[in-house]
């Protein structure tokens, strides 16, 4: 029974001088749920993409029932049965979810055929594993949670013995996590293999019998789920010893920095997404908003900021009114000391085909400390920019590397470092640590801690539970665009849990 | 001359003017369904009609023309997919490209084996494709309406023009009940989707682009072999381009393209009916006017009167395998 379904046999793979697995060895039981942990960068997917043929590796051998196997591509992959759920979909939005699990899996030359014979399997996949879903439905307009079970069909459909999920909790709603692993379990009692990769140790603890370790490339350890904890596999991950908890002294409020009243947002298609939120954050505190994503933390956010233009309603800043329901210039409000940290820094928060010099200074570009007449002036940028780097300890520390080349952690320190230096009077903070490894989010932690124990008032919106209760000194939670309770940070997660459900809404509107 | 004869002979003319817009058009959709946008339309077009004018006339034969046309399109199309699949190049920069290399290279080759100002020798009754009479054609001519409508609308064209028509179904039937269809649609969206489910993208895109080649030979075929008695410079007057705005008024889909294509082509008929003569109200009416009426419906399309027209979502990008 407690036989290998995968073992990879010293798997080394570099691209260019970069060495992206080094001497892999890793076993992997059949039936089981095992887990691969690492931050980000340190080399699982590109193990898992080798497994699934979408790279070759340099050296080192696979074996798959105990049988050596070579894996070319997706299609050897498929062929022995290893399927893989991609963190980004490989779904076609505009196809029906039929025609995506046969693409590529077709009987014959023609459709009907194909279509009738996946309608009646897909039936018994449903019955046998409880995966239901509308084959005729178009993709785009499932919500994500099914899209992914139709990535999980897909594997399926393809006689998938040994199933990757690559991060495949990072786009679902807690309720949509806790059902895929409801999925998982049961595909494992059905004798399916499973390899979860992840960065959140709490669904490793929940849910893998086994966990493998990566770190830089290369494999440090491989635990029993059950004869571990999250402070070992966290040290493991990063090498040292990290804090979880994030420590800190109690809040001492002070005046009212930022005050919105009645809020109202619509968004691009008119729908109300905050609906009449009122709230005030002070000096010295950390107010967080939780909430399932979509809920109107983003629209909320993009208002206050000056992003998106607010239905009505009114903010105030240091008392003094912000025009929201006309055009709030982002770059005036940044001069009057409202710094904010996108929730999108690739979008929205960078220039990714700029030198990280660059964006260290976007948005202040018109500051007198970086000009010298009508140019720019580039020392003081330089000098600027080596500060900041040696102050965030970002890595490689390069002024002038291209910023899409910086990992996700080193790039949110680029635009926490651009908006906290300018020492703000407030500061709005959206998902501070999304695609950020451990090392990162403990040291993002404290600096916002540090910055409300100088007395700025921070907003913070994360949709990280765990986050918001770490560092927040209350905690509003919104649903359906209204801010439907207020918490201290004692607050347990169960009773956060559900009021972002909505549960006790009536309760907590009175 | 009755009304009625008067618009059985502009719709006739419409069908001969929207064919070669309308095999264009459907070369395009195969080719932007892979997600590889051609504007080399144009160029392939032209080069096809004089290579197989050029080839009809030495080798005495309308059927070696088309191969030979079919030849040249299909490479020129496979140039492009070698600069745009392969080597992941911009995709506008290698069709504008051949449509320059089309442009100068028939008129210097023309003048160099023919002498004749760029133009391909007159060719022959047996050199072109000449018009078909469908049974029965010549039993019903005399009755009333239908007679017409059948003897002169739908009988009496060339070969090149049943095929265009069919192609349209035919791409229908291809795109929408096929496992390639499937797969080309897919590519044209999600390649990574389809490079994920063990299909070989580039080889998909491929036999996308040699589908564009081959109807952009026919459509230069009939434009030389067929709508004329040999190859003029220039001679598709851009057509090409026209097509691909047909495409996107069409969204992208067969029976859509043949109808703006039809439209295009009426527009092009009225034009030539209406010069010279009078409207009632209006006047006399320039005849640059008239011919310039395609092109401003063009513009006024594109401009936003069709709706929300959603090209490939991957049209244009070069399928990179992610890192």
């Amino acid at each position: 029974m407690a036989e290998a379904a995968i073992e990879l046999i010293g798997i080394s793979k570099s691209f260019g001088a970069v060495r992206a697995n080094r001497d892999i060895n890793l076993e992997i039981t059949r039936g089981t749920i095992h887990g691969i942990v690492g931050e980000n960068g340190a080399g699982k997917s590109t193990l898992m993409s080798i497994l699934y043929g979408f790279y070759q590796a340099d050296s080192g051998e696979i074996r798959v029932n105990g049988k050596p196997t070579s894996i070319k591509s997706s299609n050897d992959a498929i062929a022995t049965g290893i399927g893989m759920v991609h963190q980004h979909f490989m779904l076609v939005d505009n196809f029906t979810v039929l025609e995506n699990i046969i693409l590529g899996a077709e009987s014959d030359a023609l459709l009907k055929s194909s279509i009738a014979k996946a309608r009646s399997e897909l039936e018994r996949l449903e019955r046998e594993y409880g995966l239901e879903v509308d084959p005729d439905a178009i993709i785009e307009e499932l919500p994500v949670g099914l899209q992914q079970r139709v990535e999980i069909l897909k594997a399926l459909y393809r006689g998938a013995e040994i199933l990757i999920l690559d991060e495949p909790t990072g786009v679902l709603t807690p309720a949509e996590a806790d059902h895929l692993f409801r999925i998982l379990r049961q595909l494992k009692e059905q004798g399916k293999t499973i390899v979860l990769i992840t960065h959140k140790l709490r669904e490793i603890m929940a849910i893998t019998d086994s966990v493998s370790v990566m770190r830089q490339g290369t494999m440090v350890a491989t635990r029993e789920t059950k004869q571990t904890t999250v402070e070992e596999l966290a040290e493991l991950m990063v090498g040292r010893r990290v804090l979880l908890r994030v420590e800190k002294g109690e809040a001492r409020a002070g005046e009212v920095k930022l005050s919105v009243k009645n809020l109202v947002v619509k968004d691009q298609r008119g729908v109300t997404m905050v609906d009449d939120v009122s709230f005030d954050v002070r000096a010295g505190e950390i107010v967080g908003i939780a909430g399932v994503a979509g809920n109107g933390q983003s629209e909320l956010l993009e208002a206050i900021s000056g992003i998106r233009k607010a239905v009505s309603g009114s903010v105030t800043l240091d008392g003094k009114p912000i025009d929201l329901t006309g055009a709030a210039d982002p770059g005036e409000l940044r001069q009057r000391g409202l710094a904010h940290v996108p929730e999108d820094r690739h979008h929205v928060g960078l220039v990714l085909a700029f030198e990280e010099n660059e964006n260290s200074i976007l948005g202040y570009h018109n500051d007198k400390r970086y000009l010298k007449g009508p140019l720019l002036d580039v020392d003081a940028i330089m000098a600027d920019a080596k500060d900041k780097i040696a102050k965030y300890d970002i890595r490689p520390a390069n002024p002038r590397l291209r910023t899409a080349n910086f990992s996700g952690g080193n790039q949110q320190k680029i635009v926490l470092a651009r908006e906290i230096e300018q020492d703000p009077g407030v500061l709005i903070v959206g998902q501070p640590t999304r695609g950020v490894d451990v090392g990162a989010i403990e040291f993002i932690h404290k600096r916002l801690i540090a910055m409300r124990d100088q007395g700025k008032a921070v907003l913070l919106v994360s949709v990280e539970l765990d986050e918001i209760r770490s560092l927040s000194d209350r905690i509003l939670v919104m649903f359906a665009g209204r801010v439907v309770g207020e918490r201290g940070p004692e607050a347990s997660e169960g009773e956060l849990g559900l009021l972002m459900a909505g549960v006790e809404q009536k309760e907590a509107a009175e | 001359m009755s009304f009625f004869d008067v618009i059985i002979q502009t719709l006739d003319s419409t069908i001969r003017l929207s064919v070669p817009l309308l095999l264009a058009c459907l070369a395009g959709l195969y080719s932007e369904r892979s997600g590889i946008f051609d504007i080399g339309l144009e160029g392939k077009m032209l080069a096809a009609a004089f290579a197989g004018a050029a080839a009809a006339s030495v080798f005495h034969s309308a059927w070696i023309g088309l191969g030979i046309a079919i030849l040249v399109s299909v490479s020129l199309a496979l140039v492009h997919g070698f600069a745009s699949i392969t080597h992941r190049g911009n995709q506008i920069v290698s069709g504008l490209a051949i449509n320059f290399v089309a442009a100068g290279s028939t008129i210097i080759l023309g003048q160099a084996w023919f002498q004749q100002g760029g133009r391909t020798p007159a060719l022959a009754p047996n050199e072109r494709f000449e018009a078909i009479t469908l049974p029965g054609a010549d039993a019903i001519r005399e009755v009333p309406i239908i007679g017409p409508i059948y003897s002169e609308l739908i009988s009496g064209h060339s070969l090149l023009v049943y095929v265009a028509f069919l192609a349209v179904p035919f791409t229908w039937w291809v795109l929408f009940r096929t496992r390639f269809g499937l797969r080309l649609r897919a590519v044209g969206e999600n390649p990574a989707a389809v490079d994920t489910a063990g299909i070989s993208v580039a080889w998909l895109r491929y036999r996308a682009v040699i589908c564009t080649g081959v109807l952009t030979a026919i459509a230069g075929a009939y434009l030389s072999m067929v709508q004329s008695g040999g190859f003029v410079k220039d001679m598709t007057a851009g057509k090409g381009y026209i097509a691909l705005a047909a495409l996107i008024f069409a969204k992208w889909r067969p029976v859509n393209a043949m109808f703006a294509c039809l439209l295009f082509g009426f527009l092009d008929a009225l034009a030539i009916r209406l010069q010279g003569a009078p409207l009632p109200i209006i006047g006399k009416v320039p005849v640059q006017l008239m011919q310039a009426l395609p092109y401003i419906l063009t513009v006024i399309l594109l401009a936003g009167f069709i709706g929300k027209a959603i090209p490939p979502r991957a049209g244009g990008v070069p399928y990179v395998k992610e890192r």
